[in-house]
């Protein structure tokens, strides 16, 4: 903070950083606690610290046999994965965003998530493992926005680089959508069809176990880490390639390495939860409503809004229907007003 | 120390659009770039910064070849002043200064107290400290390409590329911004800029050279650049020169005017 005094008038946006970022990671605290108590079956306050204390390694025996079933196998690792996925696609968005300098994209908006679901669904077909799934998942998503950057290179002017791009998105994304349905015609309806539609619904309903926490806490490592490490050129990489150059950026690599991050992401996060649309777009701007669009702190506040924000839709999920919504059709409900909200307050830095 | 730009050719894909291209541009003085649309000043400014590969000859910084070093070498001899734009995100000026001081960090660098240090002194010495915290979308065209100038001089190198700084500004801003560029040149600075006006060469007591669509050029200072001959040679008018007076003001209140005369 104190490096930033040395430019006057700079200091209060630095202390309203620091304080919007710690009052969001006391907010995913709490929504975290308070989601364990949510869900059809009840559970006493004191079961829910019973099997936390228990799943900490503390000697205590858990007094409800049924609290550890739904705390520990169902609840908690959902509710982890909930806030990593969120994480994930908040900041893959604002990373493309700033990338393509291009506040209007986001990873389901560039056909990234489009790509990474075929290659999912494909995987899935063909009865890979799920390390191949994985892969095959990222390598379509990695294709996807490779295409979309090749278009947009192609046939995009100064003037009309952003409109291009977003076209470009649409093309990609239905194009995937299409083999995805393709992949879905040949599918055994009995088995694969059921499982490679309601996973690309999107839901953390299967998704939440030990495994699969573990590797996307190790995916939002990876990606979230280079992500935030590079925050700083994220920022002059939106200025465009020419002044980045000029300033001293290696412009390819840097590009590389932030494309490669965000796709990761990305195409874990569908691999894990399906395709949920929206969390890329609408967590950064708004992120940029409260704290401005520097990387140095849009890349940590998007990730912790993303979780909170994705934490909270399922809750929603989990509760608002008997059985379950999926996630994609409340990310749309909730996401697509709230960016026309944001869209008519028509701030300045916008297209 | 100089830059010194020896037997430069430059155009795309092989075709040569400027070819031979000699200049010498000391520290402490003011080049500018002159020429109509098209003759290929800005293919020779984006080849003289290392944004277009050379065709053949050597630009010489300091004694330091930078056609063929990298981007990052490059950045600390020499900055580059875009046109006054519009980014997609609303950066305060401070930020955007401060981008240029500490991109040359690497991939994963972050500014350190030296990077925030040398964006101050920048702002200072163009006395836009004031802007530091406003949004740079938010200011005007005139502010924002004195932000922008701020910006390269923090990037700590001696030389500024300055592509057609004066562009859609209006007069005031066109003086604050020329008077920012002599204080620059003053202070030991090399400038290379384009224009579209030649009245710039007098107001800056630059040198320069005026490219003409024959391939031909005219290198020198205000004597050769603003003879109305040249001039109408490579706009293809009548252009008129001279001395105006701004009226009651002390003696060195003029100004060279230049302007193409319209029948």
């Amino acid at each position: 903070m104190r490096r930033n005094a040395a430019l006057p008038g700079c200091l209060h946006i630095r202390a309203r950083e620091w304080a919007v970022m710690i009052a969001l990671a006391a907010a995913l605290a709490i929504i975290g606690a308070v989601s364990l108590t949510v869900g059809t079956y009840d559970l006493s306050i004191q079961d829910i610290l019973e099997v936390l204390a228990a799943k900490a390694g503390l000697a205590v025996e858990p007094s409800n046999g049924k609290a550890v079933t739904v705390l520990a196998v169902i609840r908690l690792p959902r509710i982890v994965i909930a806030a990593l996925a969120g994480a994930a696609l908040a900041v893959s968005g604002a990373a493309y965003q700033g990338i393509f300098k291009n506040p209007m994209v986001s990873p389901d908006i560039l056909g990234v998530s489009a790509g990474a679901g075929a290659g999912a669904a494909l995987a899935l077909l063909l009865g890979l493992s799920s390390l191949a799934v994985h892969a095959m998942s990222f390598l379509f998503g990695v294709v996807a926005v490779a295409v979309v950057m090749a278009l947009a290179r192609s046939f995009g002017k100064s003037g009309n680089a952003i409109v291009v791009m977003i076209l470009a998105g649409t093309v990609i994304s239905s194009v995937f959508t299409a083999v995805t349905s393709l992949l879905k015609y040949v599918a055994d309806p009995d088995d694969q069809l059921p499982q490679i539609t309601y996973w690309l619904m999107g839901s953390f309903a299967r998704s939440g176990n030990d495994a699969n926490v573990w590797t996307m806490a190790l995916a939002l490592l990876v990606g979230g880490g280079a992500l935030l490490a590079a925050r700083w050129r994220i920022n002059v990489m939106s200025f465009g390639d020419d002044e980045a150059r000029a300033m001293g950026v290696n412009v390819n690599a840097t590009r590389a390495v932030i494309i490669a991050a965000a796709t990761l992401l990305t195409s874990i996060t569908v691999c894990m939860c399906g395709s949920v649309g929206w969390v890329g777009l609408i967590i950064p701007h708004i992120t940029r409503l409260v704290t401005g669009p520097n990387y140095r702190s849009l890349i940590p506040i998007s990730m912790l809004g993303g979780a909170c924000f994705m934490v909270v839709v399922d809750d929603i999920a989990r509760i608002a229907v008997p059985g379950e919504l999926p996630i994609s059709v409340l990310t749309a409900l909730i996401g697509a007003p709230l960016f026309l909200f944001l869209l008519a307050r028509g701030r300045k830095e916008w297209l | 120390m100089s830059i010194r730009i020896s037997n430069l050719t430059c155009g795309y894909k092989g075709h040569a659009v400027v070819s031979g291209f000699d200049a010498v541009v000391e520290q402490g003085s003011v080049f500018c770039l002159l020429g109509p649309n098209g003759v290929g000043k800005t293919t020779l400014f984006r080849t003289m910064l290392g944004l277009l590969p050379a065709i053949g000859g050597s630009v010489e910084v300091d004694g330091e070849e930078t056609l063929r070093c990298t981007d990052k070498h490059r950045a600390k001899l020499l900055s580059y002043v875009p046109q006054a734009h519009t980014p997609p995100f609303a950066f305060t000026a401070a930020d955007v200064v401060v981008m240029g001081a500490s991109a040359v960090g690497g991939m994963f660098g972050r500014p350190g107290a030296s990077n925030y240090d040398a964006a101050r002194r920048a702002m200072a010495e163009l006395g836009i400290l004031d802007l530091a915290p406003r949004a740079y979308t938010e200011l005007s065209g005139g502010q924002r390409q004195m932000v922008l100038i701020a910006r390269a001089v923090a990037q700590g190198s001696r030389y500024l590329m300055m592509d057609e700084p004066c562009a859609s500004l209006d007069l005031g801003n066109e003086a604050r911004v020329l008077e920012a560029v002599k204080n620059l040149a003053r202070k030991g600075f090399g400038v290379i800029m384009t224009t579209h006006s030649p009245a710039h060469v007098a107001q800056c007591a630059a040198r320069g050279v005026l490219l003409m669509r024959d391939g031909s050029r005219v290198t020198g200072g205000v004597e050769e650049l603003l003879d109305p001959q040249a001039l109408s040679r490579a706009y293809g008018v009548d252009v008129a020169v001279g001395k105006a007076a701004c009226g009651q003001g002390p003696d060195d209140c003029q100004t060279t005017l230049c302007g193409p005369v319209v029948r």
